[in-house]
């Protein structure tokens, strides 16, 4: 099974693709949303073939609802599974969250409870989705601003047992970490050490916002700005234990120029760069 | 609900409580005000959310009612007429209907015609890849009889306002000159360079390329009026893709 190559990644914006077509080689692949690409034709998928052509893919979904209560959206599957056939993406990743209720679409990413029973039903769902696209699918640990009551697994052990269960791997989102330590009060690092870092097979790192509770801060995952310096920290950290791993700058929100995504990759490139220096050391 | 009640009816309670009331109950929170500030998180990026992706598909019909009362006209179409699946860039085909009836807006006649407009060009953007034919396709020893094809891409808007012209003036580069006052007629299409184009056409025109969509030979689609400018207007912008003899369509 192919994979993402071990090195900077991108989210793809349509405004961009000029940019790209004049720096060939500026990073190691380009991610994008499955859903802007279930339209029939047109200039979607005329980009999107240009860039298949030239760069490793992930195609990452929004619209699986994977911790939905009810059955998986049986169409929507069948259209991802159009589009991994067309597109031959070396990674699928979706999110451990839902987003659609009864015949309503939210266009989020809704928090579950951790219990027995959306374990089961979680477990359910990605052995459908890695049966229909004929591939291991990567699970994204959410940003969450809630936990509930009824809540009876660790964040980290219950994606460890849909790891386990399952055979699928894991896009560790840092920023989401992060965010979501912050916002429950819990240590990041030690979330970090809980979970089968050999599972995961990208890496995410975005930009938050900051709010403010009674209780302490409350940052929201908001696409809309930088990394921030403790997620910088927290991935150099990661990246000292597994080596180098396709590492994404996300930034969906108030895009800006090419440039400006080229520096954070930048950034991420020299803690790459740092971590591959270091395992060969090692090895 | 019971901490321990079912992840569906956990599911239910929280969905309803993204659009009123208080937050869902089962939700840890030291206070009841920051279980509702950090609910409030899920109420906004749903909300905004939908809204955003509305207003990215109808910009100019947003330009035209102001930011503030845009969100708040969203938020009643939403309530209505939500999203039923992932695929958003099909979304928002109930919006123009919405607008004609919608009361706050009853003083912008064209604006769901402007709606109309900005959904057909969504949809041609997306429409399925066709390669247009060679104008010798036309050339045949009986014209009248010919039926075209044409690209998936293609839209007509016969407004009984100048919902076009008001459409053109929003557009970056456009002119400046102010719209009409009478009826107002346009041909949507992507060209095969994949631009997406609204083209301006008379009444007559417009009757000429709605016989051809609806798939009447070409001769009867003449007796609306000379589809010579309706047949030029196709073959510049690469949106016949094939013809057809027979006499069925």
């Amino acid at each position: 099974m192919p994979a993402l190559p071990p090195a900077i990644g991108l989210g793809f914006k349509p405004a961009h693709f000029q940019d790209i077509l004049a720096a060939p080689g500026a990073v190691g692949f380009y991610e994008v949303h499955a859903e802007n690409y279930m339209g029939a034709g047109g200039a979607p998928h005329a980009m999107l073939a240009r860039l298949r052509a030239e760069h490793a893919l992930s195609i990452h979904g929004v619209g699986l609802s994977i911790g939905g209560a009810g059955a998986l959206d049986r169409d929507h599957l069948h259209r991802l599974r159009q589009l991994v056939k067309r597109y031959q993406p070396e990674s699928f990743s979706e999110h451990l969250a839902w987003s659609s209720h009864g015949s309503v679409w939210l266009n989020d990413l809704l928090p579950l409870p951790y219990t027995d029973e959306t374990l089961a039903t979680v477990c359910a769902h990605v052995d459908c989705v890695q049966e229909a696209l004929g591939m291991r699918m990567l699970l994204e640990n959410p940003a969450t601003y809630v936990t509930f009551d009824s809540a009876t697994w660790a964040e980290t052990d219950f994606l460890a047992a849909v790891v386990r269960r399952t055979g699928c791997g894991l896009l560790l989102d840092i920023n989401n970490v992060f965010v979501s330590a912050t916002n429950h009060r819990f240590d990041p690092r030690a979330w970090l050490a809980a979970i089968p870092l050999h599972a995961v097979g990208e890496i995410h790192l975005a930009g938050h916002d900051t709010q403010h509770l009674p209780s302490g801060p409350l940052l929201i995952d908001s696409h809309a700005r930088p990394v921030a310096d403790p997620v910088w920290a927290l991935y150099a950290e990661i990246l000292c234990q597994t080596g180098p791993l396709p590492t994404l700058i996300e930034w969906d929100n108030d895009v800006p120029a090419f440039a400006v995504l080229l520096s954070e990759g930048a950034r991420a490139q020299a803690v790459l760069s740092a971590a591959e220096q270091g395992h060969s050391n090692a090895a | 609900m019971r901490p321990d009640a079912p992840h569906a009816a956990q599911q239910a309670a929280f969905h309803a409580a993204l659009w009123q009331g208080d937050p869902p109950e089962g939700l840890a929170a030291p206070t009841q005000a920051e279980r509702m500030m950090r609910f409030s998180v899920y109420r906004n990026t749903v909300r905004n959310g939908l809204i955003r992706a509305l207003a990215e598909r109808f910009p100019v019909t947003q330009a035209l009612v102001g930011v503030p009362f845009f969100r708040a006209m969203a938020r009643a179409f939403i309530a209505i007429a939500p999203p039923r699946d992932p695929v958003l860039l099909r979304w928002g085909a109930a919006l123009p209907g919405f607008l004609d009836r919608f009361p706050p807006v009853a003083h912008l006649p064209w604006l769901g015609d402007v709606a109309r407009l900005e959904r057909a060009r969504g949809r041609a953007f997306h429409a399925a890849d066709a390669a247009p034919v060679s104008p010798d396709a036309l050339r045949v020893p009986d014209p009248g009889a010919l039926r075209l094809v044409l690209h998936p891409s293609v839209a007509l808007i016969a407004s009984r306002y100048p919902a076009p012209g008001i459409w053109q003036a929003h557009q970056p580069g456009g002119t400046c000159r102010m719209p009409g006052t009478g009826p107002e007629q346009a041909l949507i299409g992507r060209q095969p360079d994949l631009a997406v184009i609204v083209v301006a056409v008379d009444a007559g025109t417009h009757a000429v390329l709605s016989a051809l969509a609806a798939g009447a030979p070409l001769g009867r689609a003449a007796a609306h009026a000379n589809p010579t400018a309706a047949l030029t207007l196709l073959l510049r912008h690469g949106l016949i893709i094939g013809t057809t003899t027979g006499e069925t369509a």
